[in-house]
């Protein structure tokens, strides 16, 4: 596959059913899904975003995950050119009944969130022998 | 300006207007030359000294390379998304690939004094105006 030349993304806005009690935009973590054998893998990308202020947690089958900024870091900076903009991230997923929802597993590493989805063992492919 | 973090509910919101109402101000006029315009930059100004973040999640430290001459700042690098093998890829949203890209600022420069520091994926780069270029005071006799 031929490089492809990187393009500037703009980040998506929230446009969730619920409103915000604070006036602040929240932009949506740019996501990729993929699925091996034993689990479900979602790597969200949230710049910014340090290991206390990750929250991850899954509430009636919907797993939420949002990040915080630290805002301490913009302190005393003014503005003088800017192209992209900042805020807190939100993205939620409805889960299949094929994840084990009591086990997922999270790791943050340079910004890059990875969630591990396992299995419910009934959902893992089965190789079936053939006589 | 940003002075008033005092409301924290309101502090965010004030960063997203004030970064909002710079959105490609003419600051930097055309004087950004590059490969296309990643990675975004923010510059930002803190006394007279310059600050530029730049989000770059998943980026290999050791693929960075940051260049100063004069007063232009050249970053280029590889962010790199890898799939073990033998994934069902469901969606796939993260941009991947090399990126190169100069800036020239309108201020003078202290080269030996620029920092970067790359962490939770945030690059920044401290650029000090260099002592000559600094606008001295003129007191009235």
């Amino acid at each position: 596959m031929s490089p492809q030349e990187l393009q500037a993304q703009k980040k998506r806005e929230l446009e969730g059913k619920e409103e915000s009690t604070i006036p602040a935009r929240t932009f949506v973590p740019t996501a990729d899904i993929y699925e091996d054998r034993d689990a479900l893998k979602v790597v969200l990308e949230m710049p910014g975003v340090e290991k206390g202020n990750v929250d991850v947690r899954v509430e009636e089958g919907v797993l939420f995950v949002e990040g915080r900024l630290d805002l301490a870091k913009y302190r005393g900076l003014q503005p003088v050119y800017t192209e992209y903009n900042i805020g807190n991230y939100s993205r939620s997923f409805r889960l299949s009944n094929a994840i084990n929802q009591d086990k997922i597993g999270a790791e943050l590493s340079d910004g890059v969130l990875s969630l591990t989805l396992p299995k419910v063992e009934k959902a893992k492919p089965r190789t079936i022998q053939v006589s | 300006m940003i002075t008033a973090f005092v409301d924290p509910f309101e502090a965010l919101f004030n960063l997203q207007r004030a970064l909002d109402a710079r959105l490609a101000s003419d600051w930097l006029q055309d004087q950004t030359t590059s490969e296309g315009p990643f990675p975004p930059i923010n510059v930002f100004q803190q006394g007279g000294d310059l600050l530029a973040i730049i989000e770059l999640p998943g980026v290999d430290k050791s693929s960075l390379q940051i260049e100063a001459k004069e007063n232009t700042i050249r970053i280029a690098g590889k962010k790199a998304v890898s799939y073990p093998d033998g994934v069902s890829v469901h969606r796939r949203e993260r941009v991947a690939g090399e990126f190169d890209r100069t800036i020239s600022l309108p201020v003078q420069l202290e080269p030996d004094g620029i920092k970067a520091e790359y962490r939770d994926g945030i690059l920044a780069l401290f650029l000090p105006r260099s002592e000559r270029d600094k606008p001295r005071t003129i007191t009235i006799s």
